[in-house]
């Protein structure tokens, strides 16, 4: 049963098993492991990254794909249920669902329209496309602002279940008010963990043992009858859904949308640090990326604070180490990890279990 | 008694000096495919060596493996008493190797013009060596300042051939020139090869079409699977219609 | 010795490909069609800025596109270049505030072409750098080679901030470059003139180089064919780095003048122009400097009109451009024949 809802896909790697399952438990208590609304608010932001960077993974280590407008369908999902809310005065469950449709259909149809026009050229042009057009779609939601609340974005309330206010218990559980923040962290976890399996299941299925054939070599795919551009597409198609599903949910965490959280170049280079270190074409290597990256993000910088101080007296190295300057020393980790690192942390697990059992 | 080796042929038959490249046990892989499985070849020095072979043979593997466009994986490639198995495409070309590769050899976008001067290295033109090539291909002055993309395939193979002679070479490599070429364009283009055999430089010729080398080369060698099979003085296989038919599967009234 | 070669047989040739003229013929009349929805002062200024503001981009893609299309090389960070560039030129510009402030002409761009000239070296020698440090390990994995120079544009715009702080820096004008002059009612800057002048005379020395010298006849080979070239005995890895450099240092150069168009330089300048700079080179033809800069104008003179007649459009008027230049030929305006 384990291996069907891995979908044949396990770790293979003791260590690994051992950091996903100790991820997997913290996401899901963490309500009850840490007090306070940061850590909660750290825990729903791995979830979601999660699964939007093992979308990413999804075109970029298993299909070959180099796009760069997958934060605009993370941005599209969660624009979709912040302007449906934001648009009614009372926020309800229809106008999510509203909301998330118009959005999934924007997705799919942008999704096939770059695929069907960009996928047919060579992949040096895709990437540049991909970029011009997601950085267009950025200018016009700031610009549009009377739509998408600008540079400033939206706030809006959710539902009453989803709402601080609402409580579902009296007593606390744990020492945790089981009010509508618990309640929408579940929603969001919830979410993020059937996305993941879905993932999990379609790069194992055999249309993902055909999109990994053709990464490694597209011409001997096509002789083989496979209709390459045809599976990209459809890669492309699939990604571009899970991405906005999961920044619908991450609009429903934040109750807040805008082009800096949502739509910018920020995100997009996250997701690619997150994907080459942790390990591209393995899925699990979004996961612990994802998590190593955002308590990095979330906690190191303070770190970097304190030391930073320490150091005042030396001018460059104070400046380079300046929590603000923390995009340096990543973009080292990244450069560095392309060459020495290339499968990632995941890979560099299990090739030590593949080295041990040889030995 | 052990049949001979095709080196070991070729040694017994020709004059003493040493040959001009040799190629000993050389294995070349691209990819996960093995082309090359151990040649052996020798190119006597001086006069027009043909290289044989049907179609995936290795023949033109072979001569991107002489010139270090392609790597080989195993054996030793010896060039005028130097090894130059290792060494980098520009450095074999230096050593005075010249390549006229099957298509694609001129530059499209520079004139004929352009394309020669390209190949003179060590500054302009010599007007000298370049009416002497002229005498082999007249139409080239006629399109001096043409761009050589436009020019018909023969007359662009004449280009590379030409762009080869420009500077003084040791060996000129050359894989199958008259593919695709009108009958007329390639009975011009051997005759230019016969007498460029009555220079000191040594050619070493691929091509699929037994008939149309049989009056040009000395020695000639065949290729199968990535191996020769075959090597000896092309006077002894243009007799020997039993061998051809063996080798080539062809017989003397064949013309392709 | 004469070959007999029939000469009835030596055919003509195939009728000499027509100059490809289509494409020059663009630029003149995306501006001669806007002409009547305008008046002809404001036509004028719109041009003039347009034309300056497609130089500046054209001196900065010029670098990116014949990378491209020598080595194969797509670097993604080549707006760091931009930002180095301009903030090098701070390291003159700067101390020599009086030269600057000085109403003379001479004394502005003394000082100016001093910033240049040192920023041009600094990209230079630090694209030599990259390119034997970052890229050669990564040659012909396009995948990795986009990674790669996008973490090296992180990592420089962030240095950039290290070592000049993280405000954004000042730039003014030079004064005898301040204000316009007058063309009739028409405004022209100054400044945009001197852009244009720039920009021309950086296509000359490129059109000049490419075209009447070995070294450019060397790259315009090796477009084509870089196996051929090294098979006529050229070390074309020596070319390729130094055209690399070469690229920077012009990268260097119109950051420097971006710089001071905006007048105020922050670290990521760089990367915000590099997606207007993809649809230039797209647009253009990977590899073609012609291409480039038919390119560079259309984009801003096509921008600078919409933003004037229809602001709302003009926000995605260059994604319409590609996607019309790419509809008429796919591969951009002039695509070189690789093999």
């Amino acid at each position: 049963m384990l291996m069907s809802l891995f979908s044949g896909d396990l770790p293979r790697s003791r260590a690994l098993s051992a950091i996903l399952f100790a991820i997997l438990l913290g996401l899901l208590f963490a309500p009850f492991l840490f007090a306070g609304a940061r850590p909660l608010n750290t825990a729903a932001t791995i979830c979601v990254y999660i699964v939007l960077v093992a979308s990413y993974d999804l075109l970029l280590g298993y299909t070959g794909i180099v796009s760069f407008a997958h934060t605009m369908f993370y941005g599209i999902g969660a624009y979709g249920v912040g302007i449906a809310l934001s648009s009614t005065d009372e926020p309800t469950w229809r106008a999510i669902v509203v909301g998330l449709v118009a959005a999934l259909a924007l997705t799919v149809m942008l999704a096939l329209v770059i695929g069907l026009f960009a996928l047919r050229v060579r992949a040096i042009f895709y990437a540049m496309i991909t970029l011009a057009v997601a950085s267009s779609f950025s200018v016009l939601a700031s610009q549009l602002s009377d739509f998408t609340g600008g540079e400033d974005g939206r706030t809006f309330s959710v539902p009453e279940l989803l709402s601080p206010g609402f409580t579902l218990l009296d007593d606390e559980l744990f020492g945790r008010a089981v009010d509508g923040r618990l309640i929408t962290y579940y929603i969001v976890f919830a979410g993020c963990l059937l996305l993941f399996l879905f993932l999990l299941r379609l790069v194992n299925s055999p249309f993902g043992r055909v999109l990994q054939a053709i990464r490694e070599n597209e011409f001997r795919a096509e002789a083989l009858g496979y209709r390459t551009v045809v599976y990209r597409v459809w890669a492309n198609v699939l990604a571009a859904v899970v991405a906005a599903l999961a920044g619908a949910l991450m609009a429903l965490w934040l109750r807040y949308v805008g082009p800096k959280t949502s739509l910018g170049f920020e995100v997009m280079t996250d997701i690619l640090l997150i994907v080459v270190i942790g390990g591209m074409g393995t899925m699990y290597g979004a996961v612990v990326g994802a998590t190593l990256f955002i308590l990095a993000q979330n906690y190191l910088k303070t770190l970097m604070g304190q030391a930073s101080e320490m150091l005042s007296g030396v001018p460059l190295l104070a400046a380079a180490l300046h929590p603000d300057r923390w995009m340096l020393w990543l973009g080292v980790l990244f450069i560095l990890s392309i060459y020495f690192f290339p499968i990632g942390i995941v890979g560099k697990l299990r090739l030590a279990r593949l080295a041990r059992l040889a030995r | 008694m052990a049949p001979l080796s095709p080196r070991d042929c070729l040694k017994t038959i020709l004059p003493m000096s040493e040959p001009i490249l040799t190629l000993s046990g050389v294995h070349t892989h691209i990819g996960q495919y093995h082309i090359l499985q151990g040649v052996d070849l020798v190119v006597p020095r001086g006069g027009l060596a043909v290289l044989l072979g049907r179609n995936g043979a290795g023949k033109t593997t072979t001569l991107r493996t002489i010139m270090g466009l392609w790597r080989a994986s195993r054996g030793s490639i010896v060039f005028d008493g130097r090894d130059i198995t290792r060494l980098s495409t520009p450095d074999i070309a230096r050593a005075g190797i010249a390549y006229v590769p099957e298509s694609m050899a001129v530059f499209s976008e520079l004139t004929v013009r352009e394309n020669l001067y390209l190949a003179a290295r060590s500054g302009p033109l010599d007007a000298a060596r370049v009416d002497w090539i002229c005498g082999f291909f007249p139409a080239l002055k006629k399109f001096w300042h043409t761009p050589a993309g436009n020019l018909s395939g023969g007359q662009k193979q004449m280009v590379a051939i030409a762009r080869a002679l420009v500077e003084p070479r040791k060996l000129l490599l050359v894989d199958e020139p008259t593919k695709g070429l009108a009958p007329a364009i390639i009975q011009s283009l051997m005759a230019a090869f016969r007498d460029l055999k009555d220079t000191s430089t040594t050619i070493l010729l691929v091509e699929q079409n037994f008939n149309f080398v049989r009056t040009l080369g000395d020695t000639v060698a065949v290729m199968d699977d990535g191996r020769v099979v075959h090597a000896g003085l092309m006077h002894d296989l243009s007799g020997d219609e039993a061998l051809q038919q063996r080798l080539l599967g062809l017989s003397l009234d064949a013309h392709q | 010795m004469s070959a007999t070669l029939p000469l009835a047989q030596a055919d003509a040739p195939l009728p000499a490909a027509r100059r490809d003229v289509a494409p020059l013929l663009l630029v003149p009349v995306v501006a001669l069609a806007a002409l009547p929805f305008m008046s002809l002062p404001t036509w004028i200024t719109l041009t003039v800025a347009g034309l300056a503001m497609g130089m500046m981009i054209f001196i900065m893609a010029s670098g990116l596109t014949l990378v491209f299309g020598l080595m194969s090389v797509l670097n993604f960070g080549h707006g760091a270049f931009v930002s180095v560039g301009a903030f090098t030129a701070t390291l003159v510009l700067l101390p020599m505030r009086g030269w600057l402030e000085m109403d003379s002409l001479p004394a502005n761009l003394g000082a100016l072409g001093l910033a240049v000239l040192l920023a041009m070296l600094v990209t230079a020698i630090l694209g030599w750098v990259f390119e034997r440090v970052v890229i050669m390990p990564v040659y012909g994995q396009h995948l990795k080679q986009i990674l790669v120079t996008m973490g090296g544009m992180i990592v420089s715009e962030q240095a950039i901030n290290v070592i000049w702080g993280a405000e954004q820096i000042a730039l003014p004008l030079p004064a005898a470059l301040r204000g316009a002059v007058f063309l009739g009612d028409a405004a022209i800057e100054k400044y945009r003139l001197l852009a244009v002048v720039v920009g021309l005379a950086v296509f000359a020395v490129l059109f000049i180089t490419l075209n009447r010298t070995r070294i450019g006849l060397l790259i315009r080979a090796g477009v084509e064919n870089g196996e051929m070239v090294e098979a006529l005995g050229y070390r074309i890895r020596r070319l390729f780095v130094g055209v690399f450099a070469a690229g920077s240092a012009l990268a260097g150069l119109g950051g420097v003048m971006w710089g001071l168009y905006k007048e105020t330089l922050v670290a990521h300048m760089g990367s915000e122009i590099m997606v207007l700079t993809f649809i230039v080179i797209i647009i253009g033809g990977l590899g073609s400097v012609g291409g480039c800069f038919i390119g560079s104008l259309l984009i801003a003179l096509v921008g600078n009109y919409a933003g004037f007649l229809a602001p709302k459009v003009a926000l995605v008027s260059n994604i319409v451009l590609m996607i019309a230049v790419l509809l008429w030929r796919p591969a951009g305006l002039y695509a070189k024949g690789r093999n």
